[in-house]
């Protein structure tokens, strides 16, 4: 087929520029694509947050519903993620249950909103060991140009610092308030490109990458989750070095996710 | 980690530096490898490691089910991680959970990281790994019964892929966590080595570690993967050596 010729003409191409420390578009090694963020893109959602990075457009929503807390924790609220690759976003997606890749975003998004205590889910119990909050992050992908995971966490967690706990329409208090956001992880992912390890891989460079790793890290100096993914291997120097790396675009990607919040 | 409203968090590290089981920082669970341990796979292993119980299969190259996944210039690696039921203390409801499909993705994409593919185009290597019995570090026993079962199939390959987990309990970096260790510890990190690389095919991490702890936990991983390997190794000399003839000269 015409289309995997060329895919494979162009990632010959996107290895030979990496071998001069360059890229396609452009970009230096170290360099993200210009992100940007919208909180409360959706109004029927308790939070939301469409974000987009170069190309790539991923929407997260958040739903607080009253539920039962789990038996093994009964003072904490409940927290699910879950990721949707819609066909819409890509050529490459089908309809029908959710693929690998889409449960890989999901998992990994969501192991870094856990393991950096975003939400303090005790604060989430209504009623020890009877009810609690249940809240539901969604995340659409849009437009997959590449990098959805640090998008994806990117805007489920600017939506979780955005959003409404609907208190009122459930009885459960006299007012709506503030979902309060006590860390925020950032993730960071590069790829592989001969030699180079590049950061924020566009659509092109992930099918040319020989292995893409994901690193999140927090305000308070810990990293909190990693992934390795693809075909590939990365020497522990590699890990320590993107490590470094995603420790300094963290601080500099934080602001852009509770930027507006109360 | 988890451990919002859990139980009591029991003594993970003692002052002298023993963990619950008696082990040092630094001390892997025991480890047992058999290579070849079913009849009907093209290659297979089962690996008994602390209280894990796992057995791996490998089948192939042969056709690729389904079709449309075939590929014109490599095999195609699938790989399914599955947990049995009882395997866990909670009865686990049975099938692929998230949890499993994510797992046996990121495993498939390690292999396919360090086999020869490309000898084999439009074919299929099917691995299949079943944990029977789990407690921590199910994923690294996985990858570690998996690559002998590549290897007892006659599959080429870069190297073998030893694998472990390093986690981090009562503030201190420790090796291949068992079930408490990972309940209660505060971080989780399970990786597998290309021994002759020095390169990690399999990594992931959840938990709190700083930049410092961190590289102590990947220096400490790749120096037990090291030592897991020397077990793999022998696992497969047990299989396929012979007694030398009688009065054979050397």
């Amino acid at each position: 087929m015409s289309g995997e010729v060329s895919a494979e003409i162009r990632t010959s191409h996107i290895l030979d520029l990496a071998a001069d420390g360059k890229r396609l578009d452009g970009r230096g090694p170290d360099e993200y694509r210009k992100i940007t963020v919208e909180p409360g893109f959706v109004v029927t959602a308790d939070g939301s947050a469409l974000v987009r990075i170069g190309d790539t457009a991923v929407l997260a929503g958040i739903k607080l519903e009253p539920g039962k807390p789990f038996a093994d924790t009964p003072n904490a609220g409940v927290l699910t993620t879950n990721a949707e690759l819609i066909p819409l976003s890509n050529p490459t997606f089908e309809p029908g249950p959710p693929q690998p890749g889409a449960i890989e975003v999901s998992r990994v998004v969501d192991r870094a909103i856990r393991a950096a205590e975003t939400i303090d889910l005790t604060r989430l119990c209504v009623t020890p060991g009877e009810k609690s909050w249940v809240c539901y992050t969604d995340i659409h992908v849009l437009d997959h140009s590449g990098n959805l995971i640090d998008a994806a966490l990117l805007a489920a967690v600017s939506a979780l610092a955005h959003a409404t706990m609907p208190a009122k329409r459930f009885g459960i208090a006299e007012a709506d308030y503030p979902l309060e956001v006590q860390h925020v992880p950032i993730e960071c992912t590069f790829v592989r490109l001969g030699d180079a390890i590049v950061v924020d891989p566009t659509f092109d460079e992930e099918r040319a990458a020989q292995g893409r790793i994901t690193i999140a890290t927090d305000e308070t100096g810990r990293v909190v989750a990693m992934q390795k993914g693809l075909i590939g291997a990365f020497s522990p120097d590699d890990v320590k070095g993107v490590v470094r790396r995603a420790f300094v675009h963290g601080d500099r990607l934080r602001g852009l996710a509770t930027g507006g919040a109360r | 980690m988890g451990s919002v409203g859990a139980k009591e968090v029991p003594v993970l590290l003692t002052a002298d530096g023993r963990r619950i089981d008696g082990r040092r920082l630094d001390e892997l669970r025991p480890i047992r490898i058999q290579a070849g341990a079913l009849h009907q796979a093209d290659g297979s292993a089962f690996v008994e490691w602390g209280a894990n119980k796992v057995m791996a299969a490998v089948y192939g190259p042969r056709e690729v089910h389904p079709r449309h996944l075939q590929q014109n210039n490599k095999a195609v690696i699938q790989c399914r991680y599955n947990m049995a039921a009882f395997s866990v203390d909670e009865r686990k409801r049975p099938g692929l959970d998230r949890r499993s499909q994510e797992i046996s993705k990121v495993i498939g994409e390690a292999f396919e990281s360090v086999v020869f593919a490309e000898e084999f185009p439009r074919t299929s290597i099917d691995v299949y790994i079943e944990v029977l019995q789990a407690n921590a570090g199910t994923r690294c026993a996985g990858v570690v019964a998996a690559s002998v079962a590549l290897a007892d199939a006659g599959i080429p390959m870069v190297d073998l892929l030893p694998s472990v987990a390093v986690g981090k309990i009562g503030g201190a970096i420790a090796l291949d966590l068992k079930k408490e260790e990972d309940n209660f510890g505060e971080a989780d990190l399970p990786m597998a080595l290309v021994p002759q690389s020095g390169r990690l095919v399999l990594l992931q991490m959840e938990g709190h570690m700083t930049e410092a702890e961190l590289a102590q936990a990947l220096d400490l991983g790749v120096k037990g993967c090291r030592s897991i390997h020397e077990t793999m190794k022998q696992a497969l000399r047990d299989r396929y050596s012979v007694a030398p003839l009688a009065g054979g000269s050397a």
